[in-house]
């Protein structure tokens, strides 16, 4: 999210030259931020459960729960890997030469538990689970990966198509494999600047809006469950 | 509970490996007359002020295959350092190095000139000078030391969360523990951790300062 966000406020200010200040963190850790009264208009979830609550909890402005956008996850590998992911998908994770499968806590995170609902699905969780280390969130499994300290890691694909990370081999799980990751965003009610946090949510969910989410690596809510798109 | 089983086992072995290295270490930090002794004291002192974020980033590039000690460590025992409990003692050591050594030092340098001189005089070598006298002397900056690179240790997040992978009973540390359960909004599970943290870290930390204020003297006065 973190590089589709950066566009998404340039292009917005830009064009209303409302200032956006953003802050990137863990879903869970807002949460708990915001249900003790921290000072944000506006609140995109890598899980929808987070603004569903909090809008349960009476701290979302009513009407502006929204799912804008869907995650996808890939299997990454560092260029210079032996075997190509792009080809052979899951088997990659079976061959010896990889020892180590980086994915976010599945626990708290996500992506990680998307990562281990595929691998189940796959039918190769026991096989790998040895194998798996977990980050903290995705970009931390996505650190181990880069670093060589695991050889595979299963990322999120706008993490993916990241400068960082383009040049890495990656395989696109089908979407079916896993629950939907329905990233959603909610407007806090007691947003001091209320006003201009709904056009920025209207323009992220806007053509425009979801032209750079989708260059990013996101697909969207009317996509899923229908044919896999490549 | 395995987790807190794990943070201590942790914290014991790098007590015990910090008071081996960092003795020898601080004598000479105490002692040398060396010009350029600042720069070393400046290199131990710098897990102090430095994010654990940066250390344990170091560390993990470091034990990766690419790194020095990766490679090395590939070499001789044909697994990577990274995601191991020897790879947690090892970024920990580095972590909580000033923190064993600073009290040594401390303590070292504040035995009595006279003394070690009437040592030099009767005959004694440095080291059975270092051992008879510079040591008696120095128990309770051994038992700072011991404590607070344990207790450092304990207490130890970033560098773990960056170079463990949260494995259990292999790297996942109490600490990483608490902030999983902080994490899935278990709030209570969080709480019971982080009490009975706070409560060792209390009980060790009182041992400190008790054995400082000469409160309390975990050995026989002479």
């Amino acid at each position: 999210m973190k590089f589709a966000m950066g566009e998404l406020s340039e292009k917005f200010e830009k064009q209303t030259g409302n200032k956006v200040n953003v802050t990137f963190g863990s879903s869970g850790n807002f949460f708990s931020q915001m249900q003790n009264g921290a000072p944000f208009d506006l609140f995109f979830s890598a899980d929808i459960e987070y603004p569903k609550k909090l809008e349960a909890a009476g701290l979302a402005e009513p009407g502006t729960l929204c799912e804008y956008a869907v995650g996808r996850i890939v299997i990454w590998t560092p260029a210079d890997a032996k075997m190509d992911v792009n080809k052979q998908g899951w088997e990659i994770l079976l061959d010896a030469s990889v020892e180590k499968i980086a994915i976010a806590n599945p626990q708290h995170a996500p992506y990680g538990r998307a990562a281990v609902a595929a691998l189940r699905k796959a039918g190769v969780y026991e096989l790998v689970g040895a194998k798996l280390v977990y980050g903290e969130n995705i970009s931390q499994a996505a650190q181990f990966v880069q670093s060589g300290n695991a050889q595979a890691g299963i990322v999120a694909l706008s993490l993916a198509v990241s400068p960082a990370m383009r040049d890495g081999k990656r395989w696109e799980i089908p979407e079916e494999m896993h629950p939907a990751l329905e990233q959603g965003a909610i407007v806090v009610k007691d947003a001091k600047n209320k006003d201009s946090a709904r056009a920025f949510l209207e323009f992220v969910k806007s053509a425009a809006g979801r032209a750079i989410l989708a260059k990013d690596g996101f697909a969207f809510p009317e996509k899923t469950g229908k044919e896999e798109k490549r | 509970m395995e987790a807190l089983w794990l943070s201590m086992k942790l914290a014991a072995c790098v007590a015990a490996i910090l008071l081996l290295i960092g003795t020898p270490v601080a004598y000479w930090l105490a002692f040398s007359s060396w010009r350029g002794k600042f720069l070393l004291e400046s290199l131990v002192a710098l897990p102090l002020v430095l994010p654990p974020t940066v250390l344990g980033f170091y560390a993990l590039v470091t034990m990766g295959p690419r790194g020095p000690l990766g490679k090395l460590w590939i070499a001789l025992f044909g697994h990577g350092l990274a995601f191991t409990f020897g790879g947690l003692i090892l970024a920990s050591v580095l972590y909580s190095f000033p923190f064993a050594v600073q009290p040594l030092i401390a303590s070292f340098g504040g035995v009595d000139q006279k003394l070690l001189d009437a040592s030099a005089v009767l005959g004694a070598g440095g080291l059975r000078t270092f051992w008879r006298v510079i040591l008696p002397l120095s128990l309770p900056g051994v038992v700072t030391a011991a404590v607070l690179s344990f207790a450092h240790t304990l207490g130890e997040f970033g560098v773990v969360l960056l170079v463990g992978g949260n494995l259990a009973g292999v790297t996942r540390t109490v600490s990483i523990d608490i902030y999983d359960h902080v994490q899935s909004l278990e709030y209570a599970a969080a709480n019971r951790m982080a009490l009975l943290l706070l409560a060792i870290s209390f009980a060790g930390l009182s041992v400190v300062y008790a054995v400082n204020r000469r409160v309390w003297t975990p050995w026989a006065a002479k």
